[in-house]
C-alpha cells in the first residue's frame, strides 16, 4: 500500500486514538467475580463468593479491592472414635446435645457460619527497578476475627528478567468460640440429664472454661521470592517463607476420646495444642507456553516444629481452542505426616501428655483433586469460566494399636468432596 | 530438617547464578505478556483452593500470604 500524505494523517490520527484509548482503558476499573460450592458428602457444605476488583492508575501504579463472602453448614468430625453404640456429646456452647451414630465417626451437626473479608492492596514502581506494594484484610465471622497487613519490595535485574522480592505480612486474630475456650485436657459434661438442675449443668459446664488467658494468635510472614524469566515461552517461581504462630493455637470445638482396655469410651477430653508454632515452606513454580497451551506445575514443601511436613504437587494445562475458548485440566496431590502431638484416642489410666489432638487434619493424610476448568474469552477481556472438580482426603493409619471394640472400627474414614465453581471477569 | 535447609539454600543459589544469561528482550515478552501466562493467573480459582486446603489440611501457604484468617472447623 502506498502511504499518500491523507492516509499518514489517517494512520497517526488513528494511532492516536488507539493510544489515548489503551489509556482510557488503562484508568478503567476490572472486575472479577467467582462463586463457588464445596459439598462433602455427609459432612461440610459450603458457599463461598469473591469480588475483586483492579484499577490500573498512570505510571504503573496499581489499587485492588476484593470482598469475600463464604457460608458454612453441615457436620464436622469432633475428634472423638466411633463407638458400636451410639453416643451422646455436648454442643460446644453447652446448650444443646447432638448425637454420634453407632460405628460411624461422630459429626458436631451444630456448625453454622458466616465469614466476611475485605481486602485491599497498592502496588506501585519505585524508581525504574524497584517494586513497592502494601495491603490490608479484614476477616469477621461469629467466633473468630482477623486483620492483617502485607508489604513487599521486589528489586528488577537481568532487563527485569529476573525479580527479588522481600514480603512481610502480620496477621492479629481474635477467637471467641461458642461457649468459650475449654480448659485444655479437661473432661466435657456429656449430657445435662444427668443433673438435678440446668444450675447443676451450667455450673459443671462452666468448671471446663477458661476465665482468663490468651484468646487472640499473632502470625508474622516473611516471604522471599525468585522470579525468572528463562525464554520468551517460560517462567519461573521460588518462594521460601518463614512463619512464627503464638497464641491461641489450639481448636476449642475438637475433643479426644479417653478409652479403656476394651475400647469402651469412658470420657471426652477437650484437646490441646501447643501455643506457639514455626513453620517454613519451599515453593516452586514453572509455567511453560506451548503453540496452543500453556503448562503450570508447582510443588511445596512444608516443615513446622510441630512435627507436621507437607508436600503438594499440583499442575494445571489449559489448552486454548480457536474460538478463544479453552479447557483447563487440573490434579493435584498431597502428603503431609501427622503432627507429634496427633494421636487419635488417649488411652485411660495412662499420664496425660501436655499436648494432644485427634483432629483428622494434622494427622497423617493423603489428598487428592482432580479437576476440569472450561473457559470463553468473549470481546472488551470479558471471559467466563466454569470449573468441576473432585477432591479427596484419605487419613492413614499412624500404627497404634486399637485396643477391644476399636478394632473393629474404622478410626481413618476417607472423605469425598465435590466442588463447583462459575467466574466471571469484565 | 536440615536437608531441607540445604535445599532452600542450594536451589535458589544455583538459580541466582543462571539468571544472568537467562531471560527476553523487551521486544520478545508477546507470550509473557498474556493473562494466562501469569504466574498467578485465575486469581480467584487459587484464592478459593487455598481457603479450602487451609481448612481441610495441616500445612499450607508457600504461594504467598494468606489473607484473611479463619476459624475453619
Amino acid at each position: 500500500m502506498q502511504l499518500d500524505k491523507k492516509n499518514v494523517k489517517t494512520a497517526l490520527f488513528a494511532a492516536s486514538c488507539a493510544l489515548l484509548g489503551s489509556n482510557a482503558v488503562a484508568e478503567d476499573w476490572e472486575y472479577d467475580a467467582a462463586i463457588m460450592y464445596y459439598g462433602e458428602s455427609d459432612r461440610v457444605q459450603a458457599v463461598e463468593g469473591i469480588f475483586h476488583a483492579n484499577k490500573d492508575l498512570k505510571n504503573g501504579r496499581e489499587f485492588s479491592g476484593k470482598v469475600v463472602l463464604d457460608s458454612l453448614t453441615g457436620a464436622s468430625a469432633n475428634g472423638a472414635v466411633p463407638q458400636d453404640t451410639p453416643q451422646t456429646f455436648t454442643s460446644p456452647s453447652g446448650k444443646g446435645r447432638y448425637e454420634g451414630k453407632a460405628n460411624e465417626m461422630p459429626l458436631d451437626d451444630s456448625f453454622v457460619d458466616t465469614r466476611l473479608q475485605l481486602g485491599g492492596q497498592w502496588s506501585q514502581p519505585l524508581g525504574e527497578n524497584y517494586l513497592f506494594s502494601a495491603g490490608a484484610n479484614l476477616s469477621a465471622e461469629f467466633d473468630y476475627q482477623s486483620i492483617a497487613f502485607n508489604t513487599m519490595i521486589g528489586r528488577y535485574l537481568n532487563k527485569k528478567n529476573t525479580t527479588l522480592s522481600l514480603g512481610l505480612s502480620y496477621a492479629f486474630d481474635r477467637i471467641q468460640p461458642d461457649g468459650g475456650r475449654p480448659i485444655a485436657l479437661s473432661r466435657t459434661v456429656p449430657d445435662a440429664e444427668q443433673f438435678d438442675s440446668q444450675e447443676a449443668f451450667d455450673q459443671a459446664f462452666n468448671a471446663t472454661r477458661q476465665s482468663g488467658g490468651d484468646d487472640s494468635k499473632n502470625t508474622l510472614d516473611i516471604i522471599f521470592g525468585l522470579t525468572q524469566v528463562i525464554n520468551r515461552r517460560w517462567i519461573t517461581q521460588f518462594n521460601f517463607s518463614l512463619s512464627e504462630v503464638d497464641g491461641y493455637l489450639t481448636d476449642a470445638y475438637k475433643i479426644v476420646s479417653e478409652v479403656n482396655t476394651d475400647g469402651r469410651a469412658i470420657s471426652q477430653r477437650y484437646e490441646s495444642r501447643p501455643s506457639t508454632r514455626s513453620k517454613m515452606a519451599f515453593f516452586a513454580q514453572s509455567k511453560y507456553h506451548f503453540k496452543k497451551s500453556v503448562w503450570d506445575i508447582s510443588y511445596r514443601i512444608s516443615d513446622d516444629d510441630w512435627g507436621l511436613t507437607g508436600q503438594s504437587l499440583e499442575t494445571r494445562y489449559r489448552y486454548m481452542f480457536a474460538n478463544n475458548s479453552y479447557l483447563e485440566p487440573h490434579i493435584r496431590f498431597y502428603q503431609q505426616d501427622a503432627a507429634d502431638f496427633y494421636q487419635p484416642f488417649l488411652l485411660a489410666g495412662e499420664a496425660l501428655p501436655e499436648f494432644v489432638s485427634a483432629d483428622y487434619r494434622i494427622g497423617k493424610l493423603n489428598t487428592y483433586t482432580v479437576g476440569l476448568k472450561y473457559g470463553k474469552k468473549i470481546n472488551n477481556g470479558r471471559e467466563y469460566g466454569v470449573r468441576l472438580e473432585y477432591y479427596n482426603q484419605t487419613p492413614q493409619d499412624i500404627g497404634i494399636e486399637a485396643p477391644g471394640q476399636l478394632a473393629a472400627q474404622d478410626l481413618y474414614p476417607s472423605i469425598n468432596a465435590v466442588i463447583v465453581q462459575f467466574s466471571y471477569k469484565y | 530438617m536440615k536437608a531441607l535447609l540445604r535445599l532452600y539454600v542450594l536451589i535458589p543459589a544455583f538459580s541466582l547464578a543462571a539468571c544472568s544469561s537467562l531471560g527476553v528482550e523487551p521486544w520478545e515478552r508477546d507470550l509473557l505478556a498474556k493473562d494466562e501466562m501469569s504466574l498467578s493467573a485465575s486469581a480467584n480459582d487459587l484464592a478459593l483452593d487455598d481457603h479450602i486446603y487451609f481448612s481441610k489440611e495441616g500445612t499450607s501457604g508457600g504461594r504467598g500470604f494468606a489473607g484473611g484468617g479463619c476459624g475453619c472447623n
